[in-house]
C-alpha cells in the first residue's frame, strides 16, 4: 500500500527521520505519565455558620478520586460538616486509583496553606513521607477509608473495616453452599499494587469462607484447592478489574472461559461486581452468587433485585464527617479523638444487606441497609 | 522488471544490479514493507497456536466470541486513531471523548428522558465536535498533535467527571442504547451487534481509505505535507477531516462501550486511549505517518486481547498480561523500523 508522492522524498527519508522513532518512542512514554499526573481537581467549600466558634479552621480533604461515587459521597458529607463547624475545608483528589503524585501536590499545599489537619483516602504508601511532613508541621493526619501502611503514618485512621467486610461476605457465602464444593472467582482492584483495600477485603472474604491467604501483603497466594468451612473448594481465578464495570465484565468473561463451573463471586466493589453480573447474564449463569462490598444506595437496589448475593454496607459520608468534626474540635483545644476499643482504628462500622437470611449470619434487609447509604 | 539475468553471474551493469534475484531476507523484506498488516498476522497466529496449546479451551467458540466481544471497544476507538496516526499525527484524547460521548448519550437517555435514537445521535455529533477542536487546533493554531490532544485529555476528562458528579447511569433492559450488546449466536458463536458494528466500521473507513480520493490524499499527507502541498492537496482539509471521521469512530465505540457497560460509568474504558494507540502501532501503521491498514490495527487490538484471554486461561498471574503487551509494543516498532528501511 504506497503512493507514488512519496518517491520524490525517499531518498533521504528514512535517514532523516530516523531520529524521530527515539523521540516518537518518549512521546508515548510522556503521554501515558503526564496523562496520569497532569492536573489536580480541587474546590473549596467554605463554612458560613458560626456555630462552630472560634477562627476558621482550614482542613483538606484529599480523596482517592472524584469519579467514583464513593468518594464523591465523603466530599459532600465533609461539606455539610464544614459548614455546621465554621470549617474552611479544601478538596482535591487524584486523577485515577493509584494516582499519589497529585495526592503528594495536595499534601504540600495543605502544609503551605496553614491547614489544621489532612483527611486523606490514600492511593499508595508513596504519601506517607508528605504525611510525616505535614505531622512535623503540626497538622493532624487523619487517614479515611483506607489505612495507612504503616498505619502510624496517619494519626488515626477512620475507616471501615475492610477485612471485616470481606469477612461477612465470606462467611455468608460460605454458608450459603450448605457443603457443596465451592468454585470461587476472585475479582480484585488490581495486580497487587500494594492498595490495603485490596490486600484486605480479598483476604477478608478468604478467611470468611474459612481459607488461609496465604500472605499478609499478596493476593493470589492462598492454596487454589483445598477445604473451606463447608466443604472442598477451588479457586478459579484471580483476576484485576480497576473497579469499573468494563474491567468487572471482562474480568468475569475471562474467570468463565477458564472455568465455566465457578459457584461463587466475590468482588472488590458494586461496580466490578456489576459487570461481572453482565458477564454471568451473557453467559446464561444468573445463578451464580456475586458478593460486593460498597452499600451505595444503588447496590443496594440490587441486592433487593437479586443481581447482587449480598453488599457489605460501608458509610464513607458518616467517615468524612467524623474527620472534619475531630479536627475542628482539636483545633479548638478539644481532645484528640480515640480509636475504637480493640481495635487499632476509629470503627465506623460494617453491616451486611442481603434477602435471604443464613443461619449464624447477621443480615439487613436491602430496604434497613438503604437509611444510611451513599450515593443515589 | 521481465528480464532475469542469470543468477549465479556477477551483475555486470546498473541494469543487472536491479534486475539480480533479492535474496530470501530481501524477499521477506519487501513483502512486509508493502502488506503491513502481515506481521502482526503471523503474531496473531502464532499467540493463537501457543495459547490454544496452554489450554484447549482457548479455542473454543464460546471463548473466542468472548474475544471478539471484549476487543469491540478498543477496535473501534483503534480506527479513529489510526486515521490521526496516518496523517503523523497522535491522538491522546480519543478515548476521553469515548467516555464523554458514552456518559452523555446514557445520561440523556436516563436523567433526561431523551428517545435513544436521539441521545445517540447526540453523543455522536459531541464525539465529532470535540475532535474538530483537536482538528482545528492542529491546522490553525498549528500546535503538534501530541500537544494539543494532551491538553484536551485533561479538559475532556474533567468535563466527563464534572458531567457525571460522580455518578454511574444503568439503563434499564431493553433500552434502546443497549441494542449495541444484543447477542448474535450462530451455534456456540455468540457475537453481540457491537461486535458486528466494529467490523461494518473497518470495512467503510478500510474501503474509504484504499478506494477514494479522500484516503489518498490522507496517506499522502502523511507521508510528506510538502510534496502534498505542491502536488495540491489542501493539506489543513484532509488534516480536519481525519479527526472529524476520527470522531465518528468514537461515536461508535462509545454505542459499544454503553452496551457492554450496561450504561455509563465515567471510570469505564480510561485505559481505552493508550490501548488504541497500542493496537495501531502492534497493527503496523507507522508513528511516521503515511504507512499502514486500518485492518492491522483490528489485528492490533486482537493480538493485546488474545494475550490478556490467553495468558487468563492459562493461570499466568496478570501482570504478566501487562509485561506481554509491552514487550510487544518494542518488538512491533522495531519491525517497522526495519521495513522502513527499504527502498522503494
Amino acid at each position: 500500500m504506497h503512493i507514488s508522492i512519496r518517491s520524490a522524498a525517499a531518498a533521504s527519508h528514512d535517514r532523516s527521520r530516523r531520529p524521530q522513532l527515539a523521540s516518537a518512542g518518549l512521546v508515548v512514554c510522556l503521554a501515558a505519565s503526564l496523562a496520569a499526573c497532569s492536573s489536580s481537581s480541587g474546590t473549596t467549600a467554605t463554612g458560613g455558620s458560626a456555630s462552630g466558634g472560634g477562627a476558621k479552621v482550614g482542613v483538606a480533604l484529599i480523596l482517592k478520586t472524584l469519579s467514583n461515587p464513593y468518594f464523591v459521597s465523603m466530599e459532600k458529607d465533609a461539606k455539610t460538616e464544614a459548614a455546621k463547624d465554621n470549617v474552611s475545608l479544601t478538596v482535591a483528589a487524584g486523577n485515577t486509583d493509584g494516582d499519589t503524585q497529585t495526592q503528594i501536590s495536595a499534601i504540600d499545599t495543605a502544609i503551605s496553606r496553614g491547614d489544621k489537619g489532612i483527611l486523606i483516602t490514600t492511593n499508595g504508601d508513596a504519601v506517607n513521607a508528605a504525611l510525616n511532613q505535614a505531622k512535623q508541621a503540626g497538622l493532624f493526619v487523619i487517614a479515611l477509608d483506607t489505612a495507612t501502611n504503616p498505619a502510624t503514618v496517619a494519626d488515626i485512621t477512620y475507616a471501615t473495616d475492610n477485612t471485616q467486610a470481606g469477612k461477612l461476605d465470606g462467611q455468608y457465602a460460605a454458608t450459603a453452599l450448605g457443603g457443596k464444593p465451592a468454585d470461587i472467582a476472585m475479582l480484585d482492584l488490581f495486580n497487587n499494587q500494594v492498595v490495603s483495600v485490596d490486600i484486605n477485603r480479598d483476604h477478608g472474604f478468604l478467611q470468611g469462607m474459612g481459607i488461609d491467604p496465604g500472605s499478609t501483603t499478596q493476593n493470589a497466594k492462598e492454596s487454589k484447592t483445598g477445604k473451606y468451612s463447608g466443604g472442598t473448594y477451588t479457586v478459579a481465578c484471580h483476576q484485576p478489574t480497576q473497579g469499573a464495570i468494563d474491567g468487572g465484565r471482562t474480568a468475569m468473561e475471562n474467570c468463565l472461559s477458564a472455568d465455566p463451573n465457578i459457584n461463587v463471586v466475590y468482588a472488590i466493589n458494586e461496580p466490578a461486581a456489576e459487570g461481572a453480573y453482565a458477564a454471568l447474564k451473557a453467559a446464561g449463569k444468573t445463578d451464580v452468587p456475586v458478593y460486593a462490598i460498597d452499600g451505595s444506595c444503588a447496590g443496594l437496589k440490587l441486592v433487593a433485585s437479586g443481581e447482587l448475593a449480598a453488599d457489605a454496607v460501608q458509610y464513607p459520608g458518616k467517615m468524612a464527617s467524623l474527620g472534619v468534626d475531630a479536627i475542628a474540635k482539636l483545633a479548638r483545644g478539644g481532645s484528640k479523638p480515640a480509636v475504637t476499643s480493640g481495635k487499632d482504628f476509629y470503627d465506623t462500622g460494617t453491616a451486611l444487606a442481603a434477602t435471604k437470611p443464613q443461619t449464624g449470619v447477621t443480615i439487613e434487609s436491602p430496604d434497613q441497609a438503604a437509611g444510611a447509604c451513599w450515593g443515589n | 522488471m521481465t528480464a532475469h539475468v542469470d543468477s549465479h553471474a556477477a551483475p555486470t551493469s546498473a541494469e543487472d544490479f536491479l534486475n539480480r534475484r533479492a535474496t530470501l531476507s530481501q524477499r521477506i523484506h519487501t513483502v512486509l514493507h508493502r502488506q503491513p498488516a502481515l506481521s502482526p498476522a503471523i503474531v496473531l497466529v502464532l499467540a493463537g497456536a501457543v495459547f490454544a496449546l496452554l489450554n484447549s479451551r482457548f479455542y473454543q467458540l464460546g471463548n473466542l466470541s468472548l474475544v471478539a466481544q471484549q476487543v469491540a471497544v478498543v477496535g473501534s476507538l483503534a480506527v479513529g486513531q489510526t486515521l490521526v496516526i496516518l496523517t503523523a499525527g497522535i491522538d491522546l484524547s480519543i478515548g476521553a471523548v469515548m467516555v464523554l460521548s458514552s456518559l452523555v448519550m446514557s445520561k440523556l437517555a436516563f436523567d433526561h428522558g431523551v428517545p435513544g435514537v436521539l441521545a445517540l445521535l447526540i453523543g455522536a455529533a459531541l464525539a465529532v465536535a470535540a475532535q474538530a477542536v483537536n482538528g482545528l487546533l492542529v491546522t490553525r493554531i498549528k500546535l503538534p498533535p501530541f500537544i494539543v490532544t494532551l491538553g484536551t485529555l485533561s479538559i475532556f476528562t474533567a468535563a466527563t467527571l464534572i458531567f457525571a458528579k460522580g455518578q454511574t447511569v444503568a439503563l434499564p433492559p431493553g433500552a434502546f442504547l443497549l441494542w449495541s450488546s444484543q447477542t448474535i449466536s450462530l451455534g456456540s458463536l455468540h457475537l453481540t451487534t457491537g461486535v458486528l458494528l466494529m467490523i461494518a466500521l473497518y470495512a467503510v473507513i478500510g474501503f474509504a481509505l484504499r478506494y477514494t480520493a479522500w484516503g489518498r490524499h490522507l496517506y499522502a499527507v502523511g507521508d510528506d505535507v510538502e510534496a502534498s502541498r505542491l502536488a495540491g492537496i489542501s493539506v489543513n482539509r484532509v488534516l480536519l477531516s481525519a479527526y472529524m471521521v476520527a470522531g465518528l469512530a468514537i461515536a461508535v465505540a462509545a454505542w459499544i462501550l454503553v452496551g457492554r457497560v450496561g450504561g455509563g460509568d465515567p471510570n469505564s474504558g480510561i485505559n481505552a486511549n493508550l490501548e488504541s494507540i497500542t493496537a495501531v502501532v502492534i497493527g503496523g501503521t507507522s508513528l511516521f505517518g503515511g504507512r499502514g491498514v486500518v485492518l492491522g490495527s483490528l489485528i492490533g487490538a486482537c493480538i493485546v486481547q488474545v494475550f490478556d484471554n490467553g495468558l487468563a486461561l492459562a493461570g499466568f498471574d496478570p501482570n504478566y498480561q501487562v509485561l506481554a503487551v509491552g514487550v510487544l509494543v518494542i518488538a512491533a516498532v522495531s519491525v517497522d523500523q526495519w521495513i522502513r528501511s527499504v527502498k522503494s
